[in-house]
């Protein structure tokens, strides 16, 4: 496995749908390849990072201000 | 007129037929055919199950919270508007997704009169798809920040993403969408999907390396 086609398999890698064979080249690959083993390492703490950290999370008080004024709307609307 | 093995298998192909189709209906179905009947608590808890998603999405996508809130109201009003539309061949979330990413996309055009704001936009790019950073992480993120420092540069880094990969990288990444469901609410196949995630990832990790790679202690080679 070359580095071209260990980032062209990283996709189907961190969606756990890569075939058994290729995981394992994808893992004997990081294990010769520093470069690689370090872009796999960050990668995964990117994506991590961003799920464990909301970034946007709506306050309380917005939402309660917000959720109002959504239902006041639809409320002016026929059949609601 | 069936023998009663003829029955018996007639009644059992029945059950292994329909059971999956039992197992796979989703709660929101019902609250959905409650809302189309005119049931306001329905629709009023599809709304308070979704509407931080919706924000988040749309604050993801404008970059503007402002907007974001608008977009939330007017996602959930289009999706009242538009109910009796909804067929169910998709989750109700990811139609509503939907609608909230085509109401940011609008939003992102108006706010750029002179250029048009699609998914294709700037996708074309190569910068940062490429690994050019192998210095490793460490120590982990939270170890190297607090979480306001951490909140303060995960923004400032996904704002620097162009619209379409920011999108993709929102939906699969952060709103934990499957590739199907996020080709789904944004028209593309899910190839393209795979193909902008891979980018949008790669381009992430590499703007994020500037603040989370390991710096050598002084004194030491560089």
């Amino acid at each position: 496995m070359t580095c071209t086609d260990f980032l062209g398999q990283l996709t189907d890698y961190f969606d756990g749908q890569i075939s058994p064979e290729l995981l394992e080249e994808v893992r004997s690959h990081t294990a010769s390849c520093k470069h690689c083993e370090v872009v796999l390492d960050s990668t995964t703490k990117t994506i991590s990072v961003y799920r464990d950290h909301q970034v946007f999370e709506m306050p309380n008080d917005l939402q309660e201000r917000l959720h109002a004024a959504i239902m006041a709307r639809c409320s002016g609307r026929p059949g609601c | 007129m069936l023998t009663p093995h003829a029955l018996q298998v007639h009644l059992f192909l029945m059950t292994t037929i329909q059971s999956p189709v039992t197992e796979e209906i989703h709660p929101d179905v019902a609250l959905v055919e409650r809302a189309k009947a005119g049931d306001t608590a329905a629709f009023e808890q599809l709304v308070r199950q979704y509407e931080r998603q919706i924000f988040r999405v749309a604050q993801h996508i404008t970059q503007n919270r402002e907007d974001a809130e608008d977009i939330t109201q007017d996602a959930f009003l289009k999706a009242y508007e538009k109910l009796e539309q909804f067929q169910g061949n998709s989750k109700f979330s990811t139609w509503l997704v939907r609608i909230a990413v085509n109401e940011s996309l609008m939003r992102l055009r108006k706010r750029k009169t002179s250029k048009t704001v699609s998914m294709d936009e700037d996708v074309q790019t190569e910068e940062g798809s490429i690994p050019r950073d192998f210095a490793e992480w460490r120590p982990n993120p939270e170890q190297q920040y607090n979480q306001a420092e951490l909140g303060d540069i995960l923004g400032k880094t996904i704002q620097g993403l162009p619209p379409g990969f920011r999108t993709v990288f929102t939906l699969r990444d952060i709103e934990n969408l499957s590739t199907e469901e996020t080709a789904e609410a944004l028209g593309l196949s899910v190839p393209a999907v795979k193909s902008r995630l891979l980018r949008a990832r790669l381009q992430l990790r590499e703007r994020l390396s500037r603040y989370f790679r390991q710096t050598k202690k002084e004194g030491q080679p560089a």
